[in-house]
């Protein structure tokens, strides 16, 4: 999919009627926007409200937009929106080679070569057929970023994605993590409470509650 | 007005269903045989499936209906399918419920071994198929005429809606090695005489010289109901009354004997008589393990069997009381609604030709006694019914003659009743 | 669309049948059946039944036997989840559950009484030498009139279900970093577990626990080989009221059939009422601040337990596998005195026919099952709502078989089927499928919707994350869940021989006809025999995950 801008138009999300968050922001390709607010301010519901799998018991206002495209009320596999989480979630069934051939769209030709390219660009290449679970923290987080960035998407929601990493790793991970974003001009919308990491996506920044 | 009839709802509700499924539940009368020309019921079972239902604890019998079915496939044509029960009343469960959903031609049982109170309360439901038994062809080797036993089954006439198949007579056995309190040092050569009790006042006095080491089966079982009977027998004053129907004589004073001899008797039992054996068999699995020396069954040739099966050692003996036991016959029936009455019928008549009743004669296949009378059979197939007396747990022939015919089946339903009121949850 | 329909047709196809069968237990339980000349409503049966001689006495034991049992099962795996190591004893412990599992109810009675019985293997191990006996005692051990035989038996069947239960939840919890937590702040190992896992692990765990209550108030096959007899429980003196030649009792076997769905009812509701209790005085002992004391007692009971039931189940396996082989054994030889390969030489040439059915019937009931269960699941997942009525589900655990199978034939009778081999299988699948049920819904429930999710975000249709996500990453539980159903389906008698019109001939309809007749060595081998089927599944269901996940760390130590 090519870049696009994520809109959000007048997003409000509620919980019984009162007032969870507001939100009205415009991320440009290759942006990220950095939500910060303490727990329970609703910023996850707000990934979850993007993704299309909100909880049917919040109630959602407003709309979002990919480029022109409105995906409020699209089925969450047909958003074209990626998800990283706190943890790699690597699925322990399937191999390292298998986990991004998951994520990848069926058009594609040379899955085998793309996936080696991508393995090596990160430093992994070999890494194919291993176990996921026996790679380090680290290794897994690298993993997962590839894995969202070969599903080819519009846009990449980000959960907290580093803090679960230790301070050293943290650090390399989120370099690489918004270098890759960038480089694939997606617009990124991340959540965290972590200052570090607001100061690093070098975007805008909004904080609730 | 508004009536709750629930057997028209059902019927609504199955026409509902039945349309629905777009079923067509026609069950079709299959034509009854007929009676008359024994040669036409031989043609129409070819071919037929005949599922008969006979209980199947034990590995002989089934043995032996397995080889029947051998017989049955090789000269009649006809499949006979062995439905093994724990208990027979499963079978006429299932002809009740064919009944109440109206499925009056095409029932699943085509044969049902069965006897006493089996076969009164299908006869007064009208659960059953007959008058057939005359129209055996081997019925006759029975001589009805002088042996009343095929043609009554605990009193009750049976009018011919079931065929007799074989004896049963209640048998007392006992390991004579323990009785004549040989040592295993003496290797069962001592010379003390062994005695075990030839009547029912007698057991009473051996029970208190050797507590613990007899029961009787729980009410209602049948085998134990059978010698509530037995030790009735004996000691009523009157033996008359229980031959006809017990509404008809004063239940307490004809049995208060019985039960001045219980409460004697019980506190002497294996477990005191807290405590009773499930079962016929788990009395004989009693005496295999040693925890009793003294034990009976309805089957004289089960003591044998279980020695040829290692169940009861070799010194095992087997005795009838002075006067007599109980004994009865048992049948085979067929249910109203079977589809297979004709392979039923040839196979009921089977069943009482020379070959199947010698057969299932034999020590080394059943042990079984024999319905027919032997004595008018000529030489050569009465050869066949010789008794192997070869296994000397095995009751010489002679002693069968001392039977006592079953009395009447209500006798059995008060005994059961009084019985449990009795010594029930004391 | 399909899929949303699902709930229904499921509790459709479960609560139709049974409801049926009830109704038309209800009827001549009320005096109302034809076929027997039963035409008018009347409250005689009910009068009759209160007639019964030690009635109250079989209602308690009925009450007692489901309460009791219950409470030690549970009782005996809570502690020793509590204490449980990495040890070696521990281990070998954990894996003799699903053996355990396999064994059908009736082979370990049996076992069990072979054992205890005055004249079985303990008593003969130690006579004469120890006890002097030169015969069998005469004591009153099995069949006593307290239960406790009947208790012990159900106990040691009882133990592993919920023990497979329990691990199938636990992953779910995270045990192990709630007992780090509390250890951090002072509390010992097995109080940590108490305090920090079990009170989580029980509401996982509470369907399975009601189903071994409804087992246990109305277990008909153990009660008869262990249970007191002058009465005996509740519900074998149904089976015998049922049995008995004289038709009119019926009617009251069927008023019997309907005072023990309420005996089993009240079990649950007392149950339920202890839990309120329990959960109120719990609650303070949680917080209450101690964080030891009694530990060590603890720990002991729960292991002493396990290796009691386990050394039990398997020394019982052993005394039947040595009278299947028995010549002649008299009291008080430890051994037989001679060998036999007769018994199995009988029964081989009989086994091809019904070995084949019960197979085919464990694996079409199994196979429905496990895709009702999966279906309902999912679209309870997908909806994202918990279906309301599905405790219907549990409805064939709770009412007792003999009370609605009759009513059962009835009405296949009524509607003129005749596929029998199809109507077994259904009558079984109203047994497998709650098993089935309750085996997978917690691991289903509980998997981590963030997979979903994940999958959902990288493109794939929600039946592509079931087939290439749910499925394999829940593959153990599902196997688990497939070889518990199959086991509870070479168990069913009744269902086998009613529905089947006794035309079709399984194992345990076999077994069960055979063991009618007595015979020790007979009964070593079908019961073998039966608990061989089922062991194999098990087998087949915990081998299979570790050979396909061998080079899979992260698939390894699911239940």
């Amino acid at each position: 999919m090519t870049s696009h801008t994520l809109i959000l138009d007048e997003v409000r999300l509620a919980l019984g009627g009162r007032t969870l968050m507001e939100i009205d922001a415009v991320i440009g390709p290759g942006e990220v926007l950095t939500v910060m607010g303490p727990s329970g301010a609703g910023k996850s519901t707000l990934l979850a409200m993007i993704a299309g799998f909100l909880d049917p018991a919040f109630e959602a206002r407003g709309r979002v937009w990919l480029g022109a495209r409105e995906i409020t009320a699209l089925p969450a596999e047909t958003r074209g929106i990626g998800l990283l989480f706190q943890d790699p979630l690597l699925f322990p069934h399937l191999t390292v080679a298998g986990n991004l051939r998951f994520g990848m769209p069926r058009g594609v030709k040379h899955r085998t070569a793309c996936i080696e390219q991508a393995l090596d660009e990160v430093g992994l290449a070999g890494f194919g057929p291993r176990d996921p679970a026996t790679l380090s923290g680290g290794q897994q987080a690298r993993i997962a970023l590839l894995r969202l960035l070969l599903s080819e998407p519009a846009a990449a929601l980000l959960d907290e994605p580093f803090s679960r990493l230790d301070r050293q790793l943290r650090h390399e991970v989120r370099q690489l993590v918004f270098d890759r974003l960038r480089r694939a001009g997606l617009p990124s919308l991340l959540v965290t409470h972590d200052h570090e990491d607001a100061e690093n996506a070098g975007g805008p920044v909004i904080t609730l509650g | 007005m508004l009536q709750y009839r629930p057997a028209r709802l059902t019927t609504a509700l199955t026409c509902v269903s039945l349309g629905l499924l777009g079923l067509a539940s026609a069950t079709p009368l299959a034509a009854s045989p007929n009676l008359d020309d024994w040669q036409a019921v031989r043609e129409q079972a070819r071919g037929q499936t005949v599922y008969w239902n006979a209980w199947g604890g034990d590995t002989r019998t089934n043995g032996y209906i397995a080889w029947v079915a051998e017989r049955m496939a090789e000269d009649h044509g006809v499949e006979v399918v062995h439905v093994k029960l724990d208990d027979t009343s499963t079978a006429v469960s299932r002809v009740i419920a064919e009944k109440a959903a109206n499925n009056l031609g095409d029932g699943s049982i085509d044969l049902i071994w069965l006897n006493g109170e089996n076969f009164a309360a299908m006869r007064e439901h009208e659960l059953l198929y007959g008058p057939f038994t005359e129209a055996l062809p081997n019925f006759a080797l029975t001589r009805p005429t002088d042996n009343p036993e095929v043609i009554t089954d605990f009193t009750l006439p049976t009018e011919g809606f079931e065929s007799p198949w074989g004896k049963a007579q209640i048998t007392f056995y006992y390991d004579s090695h323990e009785l004549r309190g040989d040592s295993d040092e003496l290797r069962g050569d001592s010379q003390e005489v062994e005695n075990p009790p030839g009547s029912i006042e007698a057991l009473l006095d051996w029970s208190r010289a050797n507590p613990g080491r007899f029961s009787y089966p729980r009410i209602p079982d049948f085998t134990g109901s059978t010698f509530l009977k037995q030790a009735l027998i004996a000691l009523a004053d009157d033996r008359q009354p229980l031959y006809a129907p017990v509404e008809e004589s004063d239940f307490a004073t004809i049995t208060a004997p019985l039960w001045d001899y219980l409460d004697a008797l019980h506190p002497h039992l294996w477990r005191g008589g807290r405590q009773f054996p499930n079962s016929g068999p788990e009395l004989r699995s009693l005496m295999g393990a040693g925890e009793l020396s003294l034990a009976f069954t309805f089957y004289p040739s089960e003591p044998a069997a279980a020695v040829a099966d290692f169940e009861l050692p070799a010194s095992t003996r087997s005795y009838v009381l002075n006067d007599g036991t109980l004994g009865n016959v048992h049948f085979v029936a067929i249910p109203f609604n079977s589809p297979n009455k004709a392979g039923a019928l040839v196979l009921a008549d089977f069943l009482l030709s020379p070959e199947a009743q010698a057969h299932k004669q034999d020590l080394a296949v059943w042990g079984d006694r024999t319905v027919l009378d032997v004595a008018h059979l000529d030489d050569a197939t009465r050869r066949r019914f010789t008794i192997d007396a070869d296994s000397p747990a095995m009751l010489p022939p002679e002693a069968l003659s001392r039977t006592l015919p079953e009395p009447h089946p209500s006798w059995m339903t008060a005994l059961q009743e009084a019985w449990q009121a009795r010594y029930v949850a004391q | 669309m399909l899929l949303r329909l699902m709930p229904t047709v499921v509790l459709a196809l479960l609560a139709g049948p049974i409801l049926a069968g009830v109704a038309m237990v209800l009827l001549p339980a009320f005096g109302h059946l034809p076929a027997l000349g039963g035409e008018t409503f009347s409250l005689a049966p009910w009068r009759e039944l209160l007639d019964q001689p030690g009635l109250a006495r079989s209602v308690s034991i009925s009450l007692a036997s489901g309460l009791i049992t219950t409470a030690l099962s549970l009782a005996a795996v809570l502690l020793f989840l509590a204490a449980a190591a990495d040890t070696r004893l521990d281990r070998w412990l954990h894996r003799a559950v699903s053996p355990l599992l396999a064994l059908p109810h009736a082979a370990a009675a049996f076992g069990l009484a072979f054992l205890v019985a005055p004249s079985g293997l303990l008593a003969r191990l130690f006579s004469p030498g120890l006890t002097g006996w030169e015969r069998p005692p005469d004591l009153l051990i099995v069949q006593d009139p307290w239960g406790l035989g009947l208790m012990a038996g159900l106990v040691i069947k009882e133990i592993p279900f919920l023990m497979l239960m329990s691990l199938a939840a636990l992953p779910q919890l995270d045990a192990p970093r709630r007992v780090a937590l509390a250890r951090s702040l002072g509390y010992r190992p097995t109080i940590a577990w108490l305090k920090g896992v079990a009170p989580a692990l029980y509401p996982l765990i509470r369907l399975p626990v009601y189903a071994v209550i409804a087992f246990a108030s109305s277990v008909v096959d153990v009660a008869m080989i262990l249970g007191p007899t002058l009465p005996p429980t509740l519900a074998v003196s149904i089976l015998e009221w049922f049995h008995d030649p004289d038709l009119e009792k019926r009617f009251l076997a069927s008023a019997g059939a309907v005072l023990q769905l309420g005996v089993t009812l009240t079990a649950l509701l007392v149950w339920w009422g202890l839990e309120c209790l329990a959960r109120r005085l719990g609650r303070g002992w949680v917080v209450n601040g101690r964080r030891r004391g009694g530990e060590h007692w603890l720990s002991l009971t729960g292991r002493g337990f396990l290796v009691i039931t386990t050394l039990t189940a398997g020394l019982g396996l052993g005394g039947l596998a040595l009278y299947s082989v028995a010549g002649f054994w008299r009291f008080p030889e430890t051994l037989p005195t001679t060998l036999t390969l007769g018994h199995w030489q009988t029964a081989l040439p009989l086994l091809g026919g019904p070995v084949t059915n019960t197979l085919i019937i464990a694996a079409s009931a199994t196979l429905l099952a496990m895709l009702l269960t999966l279906a309902t699941l999912e679209s309870e997942q997908r909806s994202g709502r918990r279906i309301a009525g599905l405790s219907l589900l549990y409805l064939p655990l709770i009412v007792p078989q003999i009370a609605f199978l009759f009513g059962l034939v009835v009405l296949m009778e009524t509607l003129g089927i005749r596929a029998r081999l199809a109507l077994v299988i259904l009558a079984h699948l109203l047994f497998v499928l709650p098993y089935t049920f309750l085996s997978m819904a917690e691991s289903y429930r509980c998997f981590d919707p963030r997979w979903t999710r994940l999958a959902l975000t990288l493109g794939h249709s929600p039946n592509a994350i079931f087939w290439r996500v749910r499925l394999p990453m829940l593959l153990a539980s599902l196997l688990t869940a497939a070889a518990v159903g199959m086991a509870v389906s070479i168990g069913q008698y009744l269902p086998t021989l009613l529905l089947g019109a006794g035309r079709i001939a399984t194992v345990t309809t076999e077994a069960v006809s055979l063991a009618s007749g007595g015979n020790r060595r007979v009964i070593g081998v079908w019961a073998l025999v039966q608990a061989a089927l089922p062991l194999l599944g098990f087998i087949i269901a915990m081998g299979l995950p570790r050979l396909l996940w061998s080079n899979r760390r992260g698939m390894q130590g699911a239940p």
